[in-house]
């Protein structure tokens, strides 16, 4: 069992990194850890906890910003924009059931790994939101980025590159970001589609029209019989979701034009405010695949591509899939056992597509064995390297969580 | 103002490097007569002009690539350009350096309506973006006001906003994918038409970069559906306070408006008297507010909105009733800069934020200041976002008054760092703000900046002299500083 620092001030932060850069000791960062089984795995000496820096520091709701330390639980920042109907637009997700992990997820783990919801085709990602980080590098040092306005160019845009760096270049300590109001009114469409091809156009044309969707999936039959919503699971049907969101009179108003937009493609049915919820809980937080064993992927690709990355995929491989954003997301689970999680076929798919496969959930085993994060181009492999080494130029921060590099056994 | 000394070693290869590059480049996209590199002396910011060492006008990516290789092997230097259009300086030429102008690589290379997406060289204006895609019912939201003449690739460079981007963000929040050349000449893909792929945000740290990371060739961005309806509210106050409370509580109550824009009064009378767009002139200040989305949300929140705005004191509302109207009270904000010239020999642009309750101070601290410095300022305001333009006005012929105004700028800008704020909204650091930077950033935060320029061009040959007040070797950067090499604290808790 390897110790672990809980800090609860940033110079001891810093003298912790400081001490371990003189020693050359790896760290484990951590949040709660709700996500730890994501990534490359590690072998580090110590970890070091964030739980300690906890609390919001500033919540001004009329100038649309919250500031929080990096270890402050996502429930507590939940709490208080709800008590003035505000929220963290990108939609956080929750992933802890489907990883296996009860730990309630902290701020800058939702940063640091940019997991964003179905709302991101309308709301941005995390990274859209974050608009300041005080955080410490790789190097001991203490520096700050951006600031708690929207509006701000000044120098290089530093959050982009702490959001989804996994903890592998800077450990954050304090984040501030932008909340937005959140609507009054929520209403999902469902179509009773014939298959995924229906779906993808029944999304496409939602999202085309002048309508602000700010949800589209598509759920299989198999898949929406798991949902605890009753018209979702009693569909008995493969289902596309479309989700608007605001005042009540413009949700009305859109759900009526997208009605008619969507029944040429199926059987319509609604969803209104718990049930569109709770639907789209399911939907982020990847509930179908919780109590299914196996691999779980996360593809991003361009919507029109989806259908066939899926279907060469499945040529190889016993697998199912669901789509969010639009068909831009797709969560797929291999159903067999292979022993690279399926990783060559899923990467053979990909190619010639543009899109990105993130092995998300997976043994130990398997993720040491392949790389969990889309491999890239060598140009943008070395530059990436290289603004790794320019924040933590000894590797003690997260060591190879996000790089993949074979063993001695894979070597040749 | 000091740029980098020329070094007087490449001024004197001058000839040698032309005709290396007429290799590979073809004669008539090179410049080197000093009345063909005279356009080229300055960008926005007008009051520094330098003639570049040459101007090369390549023709597409293959070539841009060879001259960055060239000019990496031979240690020349590289500006970039766009169309110019930047009020900071990012563009402003070096005597020893090569100016790179894209204007060339200007066409549309794909719409993608399925995947709701334009594919675009760098050289497309902002406004051809939106131009391509209307007639089929999109648009490109970041629209800076500069967007006529404004290039996507500058927009890049820049992250550019626009009175839209409360509700629509700025370019970082709109781009998908980008195409950039690195110094030595390789060329490297980032993103698609796909969204948050993994790995580092390699593009979200070029996005805003002031043109010294790399030189980008392909910009992928989103395309909406134009909203069905747009009105815009036209208030008067009786004071910036009345106004600034106004904003916070139409925000309060979960209202983001598609544009939220103030003048004070200076502004409103320079506007008025040059478009007419039937503002109230009694005002001390002035708000518009535009509300898009289907007719009846528009309906709804133009009524909300109204209400909110006679709670807060307003004196003067009025809804445009047609798109003409619209544009009209559109048309005054935008000509702002424009009717401040007209009242005014020299007028000096400024950008800071702040945070938005902090308005009513710091337009009186700015007040003071102006009498203190004996010069006349208008401002004005995108106020959902806390983006301040005040305009200093200044003669350039009067001795002493351009240092004045400079010195005026920098207090401005200084106070927007103090109440929470930051330097630059959207015009950029570039030169004119560079110095300012560590009123902002500590030496230890800028060294950190300046890595990540070590890790794309480790020769510091793009660009040089913006953005850093201090130049350091990559080599001196990278050195790591480790005390003692001891455990410092060996008694912290440990669990």
């Amino acid at each position: 069992m390897s110790s672990v620092f809980e800090p609860k001030k940033i110079i001891d932060l810093e003298q912790i990194i400081g001490d371990a850069l003189a020693q050359k000791i790896p760290l484990e960062i951590l949040g709660a850890g709700s996500k730890r089984a994501v990534g490359q795995p590690m072998v580090t000496a110590q970890q070091v906890s964030l739980v300690s820096f906890s609390g919001i520091t500033l919540y001004e709701p009329e100038e649309l910003v919250l500031a929080a330390r990096a270890g402050t639980p996502l429930m507590e920042i939940e709490k208080a924009l709800d008590q003035f109907g505000q929220q963290l637009a990108f939609e956080p997700v929750n992933l802890g059931n489907m990883l296996g992990s009860k730990l309630a997820q902290t701020i800058g783990g939702i940063m640091a790994t940019n997991f964003s919801g179905p709302r991101r085709i309308q709301a941005g990602a995390a990274r859209d939101h974050l608009l300041g980080v005080e955080m410490v590098t790789g190097r001991g040092e203490r520096i700050k980025t951006g600031g708690r306005v929207v509006k701000n160019v000044t120098g290089y845009d530093l959050c982009k590159l702490f959001v989804g760096s996994y903890g592998t270049l800077a450990v954050a300590t304090d984040l501030t970001f932008k909340v937005l109001p959140a609507s009054e009114k929520t209403r999902t469409i469902l179509v009773a589609v014939e298959d995924e091809e229906t779906a993808i156009s029944a999304m496409k044309d939602s999202l085309n029209s002048p309508n602000n969707v700010s949800g589209a999936a598509f759920l299989s039959r198999e898949i929406s019989k798991r949902s605890k919503v009753s018209y979702v699971s009693s569909a008995n049907a493969s289902i596309a979701a479309i989700r608007i969101e605001g005042s009540a009179p413009s949700v009305e108003a859109r759900c009526c034009a997208l009605k008619k937009i969507l029944i040429v493609y199926g059987d319509i049915q609604e969803l209104h405010y718990h049930n569109s919820m709770q639907f789209w809980k399911e939907v982020g937080n990847v509930t179908p695949y919780v109590d299914k064993v196996g691999v779980v992927w996360r593809i991003s690709a361009a919507p029109t591509n989806a259908i066939e990355i899926v279907r060469k995929i499945s040529n190889n491989l016993a697998i199912e899939f669901y789509l969010d954003w639009g068909g831009g997301l797709i969560w797929l689970r291999v159903i067999e056992k292979r022993n690279d999680g399926g990783a060559v076929e899923i990467r053979d798919a990909i190619k010639g597509h543009g899109g990105h496969a993130t092995l998300i959930r997976a043994n130990e085993k398997i993720r040491s064995q392949v790389p969990v994060f889309q491999p890239q181009a060598e140009g943008v492999a070395t530059l990436s390297q290289r603004l790794k080494s320019s924040f933590d130029p000894t590797g003690i921060l997260n060591p190879g969580r996000m790089t993949y590099s074979p063993g001695p056994e894979h070597a040749n | 103002m000091e740029m980098p000394g020329p070094d007087p070693e490449i001024i004197g290869r001058r000839e040698n490097i032309i005709k290396a590059l007429q290799a590979f480049i073809p004669a008539n996209s090179i410049i080197a007569e000093e009345e063909g590199l005279r356009p080229f002396e300055c960008d926005g910011l007008t009051a520094y002009r330098e003639l570049p060492l040459i101007v090369v006008l390549p023709e597409n990516a293959d070539q841009i690539s060879r001259i960055l290789n060239y000019c990496y092997q031979s240690g020349v230097k590289i500006v970039p350009r766009g169309a110019g259009t930047s009020l900071s300086g990012g563009a402003l030429p070096l005597a020893d350096a090569i100016t790179l102008g894209l204007s060339k690589l200007n066409k549309i290379i794909e719409v993608d309506y399925e995947n709701r997406c334009v594919v675009a060289e760098p050289g497309v204006t902002n406004l051809a973006i939106t131009e391509a895609v209307e007639d089929c019912g999109y648009y490109y939201a970041p629209d800076p006001s500069s967007q006529i003449a404004c290039t996507i690739g500058g927009n890049v460079a820049e992250n550019s906003g626009g009175v839209h981007c409360l509700k629509y963000g700025l370019t970082t929040n709109n781009l998908l994918g980008l195409k950039m050349i690195l110094m030595d000449g390789q060329t490297i893909n980032l993103g698609g038409k796909h969204m948050d792929p993994g790995g580092y945000d390699l593009m979200g740290i070029v996005t805003g970069s002031e043109g010294l990371l790399g030189v980008i060739t392909e910009v992928t961005v989103r395309i909406l559906p134009k909203p069905p309806t747009a009105r815009a509210l036209l208030m008067g106050f009786n004071s910036s306070e009345a106004a600034g409370k106004c904003v916070a509580s139409i925000i309060g109550a979960g209202i983001i408006p598609g544009g939220m824009e103030m003048m004070d009064r200076k502004a409103i009378h320079a506007a008025e008297n040059f478009v007419n767009a039937g503002y109230p002139l009694d005002a001390e200040a002035i708000l518009i507010v535009e509300l898009d989305g289907p007719v009846e949300e528009v309906d709804y929140l133009t009524d909300k909105v109204s209400e909110i705005s006679c709670m807060a004191g307003a004196t003067f509302v009025r809804s445009s009733v047609n798109e003409e109207e619209r544009l009209l009270f559109w048309a005054g904000r935008k000509a702002a800069f424009p009717a401040v010239g007209r009242i005014s020999p020299d007028y000096y642009c400024m950008d800071g934020t702040i945070p938005r309750h902090r308005l009513p101070e710091v337009l009186k601290r700015i007040a003071d200041a102006a009498v203190r410095y004996g010069l006349g300022v208008a401002n004005v305001f995108h106020a959902g976002d806390g983006n301040l333009h005040p305009l200093i006005l200044y003669d350039a012929n009067k001795p002493g008054e351009l240092e004045s105004a400079e010195a005026f700028g920098a207090e401005i800008l200084k106070l927007c760092v103090e109440v929470g704020g930051v330097l630059t909204g959207e015009h950029g650091v570039g030169v004119e703000k560079r110095d300012l930077m560590e009123t902002m950033f500590t030496e230890v935060d800028l060294m950190q900046q300046q890595r990540i320029k070590c890790a794309f061009d480790p020769k510091q040959l793009l660009n040089p002299g913006k953005v850093f007040p201090k130049l350091h070797r990559c080599a001196e950067l990278g050195r790591l500083h480790i005390n003692g090499g001891e455990m410092r604290f060996p008694n912290l808790p440990r669990f």
